[in-house]
């Protein structure tokens, strides 16, 4: 399980004087859910672009399934959506996908059980111009699916569906994943990520930040707890948890430790007279995560 | 060439057909072709015929003269008459929306992360537009033969067959003139990375440039030398070295006769062989976004 499917080493690409990815080194390993999360603007794209060969990287390089990216024996075991859905305008949604069959030597067949993966079927035979932005991108993700490619590559496949549009990628997404098809997602949404990822990459500005599971993105839970005196709520929690683990937000006492040691500590505190208002867990979010790190890495740069 | 490029051409290829095949845009291409062709290789001359006006002098010569025009045997002349003209521009339409629109449509985008190389892609690519100007062809010379037939039919004239080399000589220059013309299509479609700035430049080159720059080289011989080897100079003496160019006379415009036969063939051939070099060259190397 640890085998990489994607591998970049210093990917960089330059428009002009604007870095759109600045040396971004990624791994994607086999059989994950990678989310690929960064606000719009970051480079998600632009990278997701080099890593299929449709345009050129100004430094640095990145390779797929083992080979350079671009290479068409490695492109074939890839399915890809990038930046949109293209599709002829004046063809049906089956025949665009069968068109794309025939490109990847698939029999045609292919395309009619790729539709229905993406609940597609009963508009099949529409124009792909009469389609909702929504049904757009689920053709979009069909064309991906067709031949159970290795790779999957997604980038913002949700963009344009509606709640339940979304759930229903995200549930096909960890389908995909469950057997054993390797899924890079990009997306600018914190809970598409946290809900179906199991590492992430954050980049912001061409730079990947971070690389990591989502759990350690996070971070431990931990708890806080406020109690009258607050000194005394301070004393009994040093105790409890050691003097690193524990600092003081105004009035709440806030402790490194897992939401496990509730009971401990509320019957230590209890036990020296402390008044216990509120006791609970604080779990971060991803959101505060991402915003912590973007504007640390803003002040240092 | 490896088994992979092999099999990438050949997916692309019916990949290409598929798509070509079921888009309006080219049936329209075709039948605006066919249209034409019949109107000016037969309804207007078998209109005039029959509504010739008989108190007119050289009445008996021209009726005749007219007749001959639209039997079978002078089909092989019919048939490529209107190709330096409005066939080449529309297969020019032909080459450059094939080529242009998939930019805008990001359907190039789509196709290139399918599998087959670029080269195989645009291989399929020009493959399918090769095919689809020999259907026009091979539709065009049957409902040539068939208006030809039913005209002699109805005057009753006996009917006499061309020459099997005047066919072969008509269809091979016919092909490489609308070839030509679809290939630089498909060249200005793939640089301007869409179909309509491409149309309208090449069609505004074709039709009307390289008209005013013969012009001019009659009086300039070094613009004279270039209009020689310009698409244009070569279809049209192509053609004209198989139907003829009336000297003086108010002959079918884009027929020419400032080329031989052999020098027109050998330009236009060459054009065929580079222009598809030069689109690969393009799209080999360029971002597609
Ligand atoms: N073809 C291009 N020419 C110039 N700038 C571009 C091009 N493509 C992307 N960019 C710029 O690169 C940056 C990253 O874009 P992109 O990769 O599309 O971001 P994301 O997909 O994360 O929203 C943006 O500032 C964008 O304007
Ligand atoms: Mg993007």
């Amino acid at each position: 399980m640890n085998e990489s499917v994607v591998e970049t080493h210093g990917l960089t690409k330059r428009y002009g004087d604007r870095l759109a990815v600045d040396r971004v080194d990624m791994t994607v390993k086999t059989g994950e859910v990678y989310g690929f999360l960064g606000p719009n603007g970051a480079g998600k794209t632009t990278t997701l672009r080099m890593m299929l060969g449709l345009i050129r990287p100004t430094a640095g390089s990145a390779s797929v399934l083992g080979q350079p990216a671009g290479r068409p024996d490695v492109t074939a075991r890839i399915g890809a959506l990038i930046e949109g859905p293209g599709f002829y305008p004046y063809l049906s949604g089956l025949d665009n996908l069968r068109v794309m069959a025939r490109y990847r030597g698939l029999p045609k067949s292919t395309a009619a059980a790729a539709l229905a993966r993406v609940d597609l079927a009963d508009r099949g035979s529409d124009k792909f111009k009469s389609y909702s932005l929504g049904m757009k991108q689920r053709l979009g993700v069909a064309s991906a699916l067709m031949g159970d490619p290795e790779l999957i590559v997604l980038d913002e496949p949700t963009n344009g569906l509606d709640p339940a549009g979304m759930a229903d990628m995200r549930s096909l997404i960890v389908e995909l994943a469950r057997g054993g098809q390797t899924v890079l997602l990009s997306s600018h949404l914190l809970d598409e990520v946290q809900e179906i990822c199991d590492r992430v990459g954050v980049i912001n500005k061409g730079r990947l930040l971070r690389e990591s599971t989502v759990a350690d993105l996070r971070g431990g839970a931990s708890l806080v707890v406020r109690g009258f005196p607050v000194d005394a709520t301070l004393a009994v929690a040093m105790e409890v948890a050691g003097e690193d683990a524990v600092h003081l937000d105004g009035e709440d006492v806030l402790l490194d430790v897992s939401p496990g040691q509730a009971p401990d500590l509320t019957r230590a505190l209890v036990a020296r007279g402390v008044d216990v208002h509120q006791i609970g867990s604080t779990e971060r979010t991803l959101e505060s995560v991402f915003f912590e790190m973007t504007t640390e890495k803003e002040a240092v740069s | 060439m490896t088994a992979l490029t092999t099999n990438g051409i050949l997916s692309s290829t019916r990949a290409e057909l598929l798509r070509l095949r079921k888009w309006p845009a080219v049936w329209v291409t075709i039948g605006a072709w066919l249209a034409l062709s019949l109107m000016f290789g037969y309804l207007f001359n078998y209109l005039s015929y029959t509504s010739g006006d008989s108190s007119f002098s050289t009445e008996g010569t021209t009726k005749a003269a007219l007749l001959a025009e639209m039997m079978p045997a002078n089909v092989p002349d019919v048939f490529v008459q209107g190709m330096p003209m409005f066939g080449g521009a529309l297969m020019m339409v032909l080459g450059a929306i094939v080529a242009g629109n998939g930019y805008g449509w990001g359907t190039w985008k789509t196709v290139f992360t399918q599998g087959p190389s670029r080269t195989s892609v645009l291989a399929g690519s020009l493959v399918s537009v090769t095919v689809a100007v020999l259907g026009v062809m091979v539709t065009s010379l049957v409902v040539d033969f068939g208006c030809s037939l039913v005209i002699a039919g109805t005057e009753g004239q006996s009917i006499v067959w061309p020459s099997l080399g005047a066919m072969v000589e008509s269809f091979g220059a016919g092909f490489l003139v609308l070839e030509m013309w679809a290939l630089a299509g498909f060249v200005l479609g793939t640089v301007a990375r869409g179909p309509a700035l491409s149309v309208g430049l090449g069609l505004v080159w074709a039709l009307v440039i390289e008209n005013l720059l013969r012009g001019v080289g009659q009086l300039l011989s070094p613009v004279e030398a270039f209009t020689e080897i310009l698409p244009g100079t070569a279809a049209g003496s192509l053609i004209g070295s198989i139907v003829g160019v009336e000297r003086g006379g108010d002959g079918t415009p884009g027929v020419l006769d400032v080329l031989s036969g052999t020098q027109a063939t050998w330009t236009v051939a060459v054009y065929v062989v580079v222009l598809p070099l030069v689109a690969l060259w393009l799209v080999r190397r360029r971002d597609v976004v």
